[in-house]
Formats: structure tokens, C-alpha cells, sequence
């Protein structure tokens, strides 16, 4: 049986989008897999007893070495915030290629704290800073520091000691470029240093908890049990800088999606699953409640989104218990799916979809490896095409595009643009705000569906090279409508600047590829997120459970 | 240091600060930023061009012809570049490309340079008295090693190589009976043995 792949035309939908989940496909999960047989090791721990000063974690393999250079700093609890607009942390973090050396370290601890106002070089790869969560961090290490064990409610509320408020990389502030690293076998994914930094910053988080609490009462000191950390990962604050990122890598986006929507399509092309396999996914399922149950969030929109997931969940677990049987049916996935398609939510639809991969890393796994891109090799317009095919494009990739009316105010209610002050993508009301002259590249669909008016009063043989010459406003939507030709989902297939744009929707879907759980919004336009809760301790990923997401007790 | 990444966003944002598309500023980007990574003045050639496009007049051209002559000061090495891109299936047809006065020609190689990845050709271009050979956007071969290219060229002519052999038949049989140095001769059992296949494939 052939499945077709989803319309583009359904699952680009930004309301789609921002239901994405977590699955084996995500970078933190790939990034676990590929690193798990690397010799993991703390190289340097020099804090003093407040747990300030410079430690060293790095993964090595043959003569390859990545180590985390992290530097602790005292700061005012006025000084601590999560916005990007923040010039301290209470730590600061780079990911460096191979070991520092001491004159490395000491330039190193002169730059990584500016962060933005830093400079890295070609031996940093990834920079970051994160603040603690004050309220847990001192409550566990006056628990640890007294010989107890902290609050496991107050831990599950949180799930994590620390947050980072960015996460850099790919030449960023001096940092290596992209070209200089892309052909190591073990970063032949995305952001795979990335989430190698996120994981390492959280074992720094156990080892400075631990550390502080001990010198604070060596005598009774007791530390951080394991089970604990495992259930601790690393918080994110997220605002709308990864945004304009899924916009501004069309083809990065489609080999994510593409990727997401191949694994679906062979699962539900099985047509006998065994027994094992089913089991894995349903157990996967039920056991994934935990994960809903403590998503907490103040976010009214999120709290009911979360409500109708638990709500669709439970009567999926009704059907597969009471209703469907496994063993009997002929391509069970693809009936599941059908099945969710008529009964429930777009959460609950990709909630499901994401456990489906669970089973099978044989389809998953090659998947990993198509998920970069080589952005360049489809910069250049074909400008040898004509109008006509141009226009045939468009209506066939943008059929929704084109319906929308772009001369009603709400169509283009708010703009992009970049912050003077920040150099930080942000979002604005045109009609209330200054600045609109500036805007950013990122109103898609209103540029497509100009250049599709422009169009069809050309001459159809026209070639596009004749085409720009008159019309160079409209080089940007040119080159995009002619990858997604190539790319059926690099697209997002929604208005980007309409009055009732969910911004987060935007971030969600990235993160969600980055492997995050428990999105928390904050407002429409930033969220917190948990990355690596319930993940392998670095001591333990030599052999560890594949499905530990769906088994984290928080 | 600057990152590539670094210096193609802010080339972009540049660009369209001084009045470029967004798509054109794209593609102001790409091309410094590979500039730069030839260890050509990108940077400094762009940025001057910009402050003098405050107080100068430059000419855009917009269709290229076998010869061309700006009329104004000079041509806009940005849209010249461009165009060039654009109309690169046309083009390359003409046996020579002449053009008179194009200010800051540095920028104009650097979209001379992704043309000549485009159409899989060399490209061979005379700034007045200096040689450039562009190789396929891998790099960049000149007699400007050691001097600034300058801010204004006035005789301009470029054309595409064949794809032809830089080496005589004689040159190429003289080594490759040199690497014959490192085969067997075979004998009759080897014939025999050694091959996968038989002898003859006339089953």
C-alpha cells in the first residue's frame, strides 16, 4: 500500500505547526544517539564554596574532543533576567573545539561572560548563558546542605536549577562558521553542538548544586540523588528570535518536516506490526501522561490546549484498548491514524504521531541524516524559467496564500523588524507603531501573493530574468516560490503578519524539533520550555532507555 | 575575527539600508562573503561604494549587450553584478562582454565569480592592464595580489573559456605513461583467474 505524504497545504498551517511534540527524530534525542559511545569526562572544577569560578566537561572520541568551558559569577538578584535585553547571568557557557588551553580559558573568561558584546573565535563553536531558578536552586541546596533530599513537588513544578535565555552558534559573535565543521561525521544534524552544550550545562547544574551544598555544611552534606537529576533537565526562555530563523532556512524546514512526515508515511505503509512493536507504542502512549499531567502553565491558551490533549489522549487509549486490535489488522498505524484524523484534535493528532516513531529506528535513524541542509546550493534564481511557470507554481504551492485579501487592515495588521537596541527580531502593530518602513522580509504570503498579481499581467514567455529587471522588489518571494517547488515543505502556509498571528506557534515548532518539552507561554510572543528532563545521566549514556522521555517521574 | 555568517547578514542588512531589495541585498550578501573568503576586499570596496553612492551617480544596467557604455559616472557594480546573474544563459553566448567604466569592479567580480558556477565555465576578464580568471566560484586567480584593485575600471572585457584542457596531448600522455608504472602486466593465467568476468562476453 502507498500512503501518500500530508498536504503541505494541512500541516504548514501555523495552528498545525505549533501542535508539533517531541519524537526520536529530535535533535537532543539524535544528539544522545550519536554521542552515547563518546568517553564523557570533567576536566576541570575549580569553584569556589559560593560555586563561583570555571569548570571543564568535554566528549572525546579518537582525536576528536568537544569540551564546555562554563564560568559561574556572583550577580545581584536584581541583575537576573530572562529577557535578551540582560547584560549578566548567573553563568555563561561556549562549547570549544578540542582543549582549551590555559591561555584559551583565561581569554575565554574575558569574553564569554559579555556574551552579545563578546567576541569568540573560530575555536569557540556554541555560547550561551543561563540564570538559576532561585527558588529551587536554594531550596535544594539548603536540603542537600541539612542531608535531606529537596521537595519533589516543588522540583516536578519547576524541572529544572537552571534556564539558559540563548543558545548561539554557526559563526554568531566570531563563533565558527557552519562551512568550517560540516563535514564531521557526528554533527551531521542540527543543531547537534547545540543540544551537546544544553546537555553538558545540566550536569554543570548538578555538580555546582552539590558543590554549594557540601561547603555550606560538609559535615551533613548529602548529594543530589541520581533519580532526582534524572528528572531534572534545563529550562529555556525563548522570545521571537526563532522566528524569522524557520522563515529565513526554507529549505532547513522542509528536510525537518519532510523528514517527520517519511517516517509517518512508512509506518503506516507496514502492514503487519509485531506484537513488541505495539507494545512499545502503547506503553510509550500511557505512560506519556505523566508528561501532560505535570505540564503546568499560568497561560490560559496553553492550559487549554493541554486540557483537550489529556481529553483526546484519554479516549485514544479507549479506542486502542477497547476498540482496535493490533494483531488482527492489516496496516494498523495507518488505520490509527485515520482513525485520530476524524476523532481528534491537531494536538493530539501530532501528540500520537511523534509516539508512532517510537518502535523504529530503522526508519528513523537514516531519517536523522537527512535533516541539515546545504542552504546554498539553492540560493540562484532560475531565471532562464518563464512567468507562466512561475505563476503555474504559485498556484499550486500558495492555493491558500492567494485567498487571503491583503487590502483588509487585519491581513497585515503587524510587521517584523529588528530591535535597534537588541539586534533582536521582534513584531509590531503597523497601524499603532512607528517603523514599518523597516520591515523584514518575513510577510511571505503578502509578497507571494503581490508577485502572483504582478504576474498575470506579464507577458506569459517572459523570462524571469527579463521579469527582475523591472521588478526587484520582489527577488525575495521569487527565489522562495522556486524551492518550494523542490521542497514541499519549506513553506509555512499561513499569513505571518495577520491580526491573529500566535507567534509561538513559530517558536513551538522549532523547538519542538529541538527535542523540548512543557511549553509554557508566557505571553503570545514568549515561552519557557524544559530540555533533557529524564534524559541518561552523561555517566550512563554507554546504555540507556531509548524511550526515557515517556518515563521521567516528574 | 569576523564570522562568514557575520559579515552576509550585515552585508544584507546594509545593502538594504542604502536602497537595495531585499532579494538584491541577498545577493549582496553571498557575494561579499565569498569575496572575503578569497582574502579579497569585500568589505572595505563595498563600504566605500556606499558612501559614494551618497554623492555620485551611478548607472544601473539592467539588460547587457555585447557592449555596453555607461553614460553617467560609471556602472553600479551591484546591479551590473546582478544582472549579469540574471542573464547569464544570454550572455554566455557572446564570444567577448566589453564594458566601459564600472565603479568599484571588485564588487562586479565577486557576482562574475558565482556566474561562472552558474554556466560551468572559466571566465576570463581584463580590468584595464590586470587579468582575472574566475574558476568556478572556487577562486579567484589575479595579478591583484599584492595591490588594491582599483576604485574605478575604465576598459572592461570578459570572456567565458570552453571547457578545454589547460595541458597539450603530449604533456597528458607523458604522465599518464608514468602512472601505467603502477599495473601489471598480465599473464595468461591471470587473464584467467583475476577477472571477474570471462574472457569473452559472447554468451
Amino acid at each position: 500500500m502507498n500512503v501518500e505524504l500530508r498536504d503541505p497545504n494541512t500541516i504548514m498551517k501555523l495552528s498545525r505547526l505549533g501542535s508539533f511534540h517531541q519524537s526520536k527524530l529530535s535533535f537532543l534525542r539524535s544528539f544522545l544517539s550519536e554521542f552515547k559511545d563518546w568517553d564523557y569526562s570533567r576536566d576541570l572544577f575549580n569553584l569556589d564554596q559560593n560555586g563561583y569560578g570555571e569548570a571543564v566537561y568535554s566528549f572525546k572520541k579518537k582525536d576528536r574532543v568537544y569540551s564546555l568551558v562554563c564560568f559561574a559569577n556572583e550577580i545581584k538578584d536584581e541583575e537576573r533576567s530572562d529577557r535578551v535585553i540582560a547584560t549578566k547571568w548567573d553563568a555563561a557557557f561556549t562549547l570549544h573545539d578540542g582543549i582549551p588551553s590555559s591561555a584559551d580559558i583565561k581569554r575565554l573568561k574575558d569574553e564569554v561572560p559579555k556574551q552579545e558584546v563578546g567576541r569568540l573565535s573560530f575555536k569557540e563553536l556554541t555560547l550561551s548563558r543561563a540564570n538559576k531558578s532561585v527558588r529551587v536552586f536554594n531550596h535544594v541546596v539548603e536540603s542537600l546542605s541539612e542531608g535531606n533530599q529537596p521537595d519533589l513537588d516543588l522540583i516536578s513544578k519547576v524541572g529544572y536549577l537552571y534556564r539558559t535565555t540563548a543558545v548561539y552558534g554557526s559563526g554568531k559573535f566570531g563563533l565558527a562558521d557552519r562551512f568550517r565543521i560540516k563535514n564531521r561525521e557526528e554533527i551531521n544534524g542540527p543543531f547537534r553542538l547545540e543540544m551537546m552544550l544544553v546537555y553538558l550545562v545540566r550536569q554543570f547544574t548538578f555538580d555546582q548544586v552539590n558543590h554549594v551544598a557540601h561547603y555550606k555544611n560538609p559535615k551533613k552534606a548529602v548529594k543530589l540523588d541520581k533519580q532526582i537529576c534524572k528528572n531534572l533537565g534545563i529550562g529555556n526562555s525563548t522570545g521571537l528570535g526563532m522566528a524569522p530563523f524557520i522563515v529565513n532556512h526554507p529549505t532547513l524546514l522542509n528536510n525537518w518536516i519532510l523528514s517527520r512526515e517519511t517516517a509517518l508515511k512508512k509506518i503506516r505503509e507496514i502492514k503487519d506490526v509485531d506484537q513488541k512493536d505495539a507494545e512499545l507504542f502503547i506503553d510509550c502512549i500511557k505512560k506519556s501522561l505523566t508528561n501532560i499531567t505535570s505540564w503546568n502553565t499560568d497561560s490560559k491558551y496553553q492550559q487549554n490546549k493541554i486540557k483537550s490533549l489529556l481529553k483526546n489522549i484519554r479516549k485514544f487509549i479507549d479506542f486502542i484498548d477497547n476498540r482496535f486490535a493490533f494483531k488482527k489488522a492489516e496496516y494498523p498505524f495507518n488505520k490509527i491514524y485515520l482513525w485520530l484524523e476524524q476523532n481528534v484534535c491537531e494536538e493530539c493528532i501530532e501528540y500520537v504521531v511523534s509516539i508512532m516513531m517510537e518502535p523504529y529506528n530503522n526508519i528513523i535513524e537514516p531519517l536523522v541524516s537527512n535533516m541539515s541542509s546545504d542552504e546554498d546550493k539553492y540560493f540562484n534564481i532560475p531565471t532562464n524559467r518563464t512567468v507562466n511557470e512561475l505563476q503555474k507554481i504559485i498556484e499550486k504551492k500558495y492555493p491558500n496564500i492567494l485567498d487571503i485579501n491583503f487590502d483588509q487592515k487585519e491581513s497585515q495588521q503587524n510587521f517584523w523588524f529588528i530591535s535597534k537596541n537588541k539586534e533582536e527580531p521582534r513584531l509590531a502593530d503597523r497601524f499603532e507603531e512607528h517603523g514599518s518602513e523597516l520591515e523584514q522580509p518575513l510577510a511571505i504570503a503578502r509578497d507571494i501573493k503581490k508577485l502572483y498579481e504582478k504576474l498575470l499581467i506579464e507577458k506569459e514567455n517572459l523570462t524571469i530574468a527579463e521579469f527582475l529587471s523591472s521588478n526587484s522588489e520582489l527577488r525575495h518571494v521569487i527565489r522562495r516560490a522556486f524551492i518550494v517547488e523542490k521542497f514541499p515543505y519549506s513553506e509555512i502556509q499561513d499569513n505571518t503578519i495577520g491580526k491573529d498571528i500566535i507567534p509561538i506557534d513559530m517558536l513551538r515548532l522549532k523547538l519542538s524539533f529541538f527535542g523540548a518539552l512543557k511549553f509554557d507561554p508566557r505571553s503570545d510572543k514568549w515561552l519557557r520550555i524544559c530540555m533533557f528532563q529524564g534524559a541518561p545521566l552523561p555517566t550512563e549514556l554507554k546504555n540507556y532507555d531509548e524511550q526515557w522521555v515517556y518515563k521521567a517521574s516528574n | 575575527m569576523r564570522s562568514l555568517s557575520e559579515i552576509e547578514t550585515a552585508v544584507k542588512r546594509a545593502s538594504r539600508a542604502v536602497g537595495f531589495s531585499w532579494g538584491n541585498s541577498e545577493e549582496v550578501g553571498k557575494s561579499i562573503r565569498q569575496l572575503e573568503l578569497f582574502g579579497l576586499q569585500g568589505i572595505k570596496n563595498l563600504n566605500q561604494y556606499y558612501k559614494d553612492k551618497i554623492t555620485k551617480k551611478f548607472e544601473d544596467l539592467n539588460l547587457i549587450n555585447e557592449i555596453n557604455e555607461a553614460s553617467l559616472e560609471a556602472y553600479c557594480p551591484i546591479i551590473l553584478g546582478i544582472s549579469f546573474l540574471d542573464q547569464i544563459k544570454s550572455v554566455e553566448i557572446f564570444k567577448t562582454i566589453k564594458f566601459k567604466k564600472i565603479a568599484y569592479p571588485v564588487i562586479f567580480l565577486s557576482f562574475l565569480s558565482r556566474a561562472s558556477e552558474i554556466s560551468g565555465k572559466k571566465i576570463h576578464v581584463r580590468l584595464d592592464q590586470n587579468e582575472i580568471l574566475l574558476n568556478l566560484n572556487v577562486n579567484i586567480c589575479s595579478s591583484f595580489l599584492k595591490k588594491e584593485i582599483p576604485e574605478f575600471a575604465y576598459e572592461i572585457e570578459i570572456k567565458f573559456i570552453d571547457n578545454e584542457d589547460n595541458f597539450t596531448e603530449s604533456e597528458w600522455n607523458s604522465l599518464y605513461k608514468l602512472a601505467e608504472d603502477t599495473f601489471v602486466e598480465e599473464s595468461d593465467s591471470l587473464k584467467q583467474g583475476a577477472a571477474g568476468a570471462g574472457l569473452t562476453d559472447n554468451d
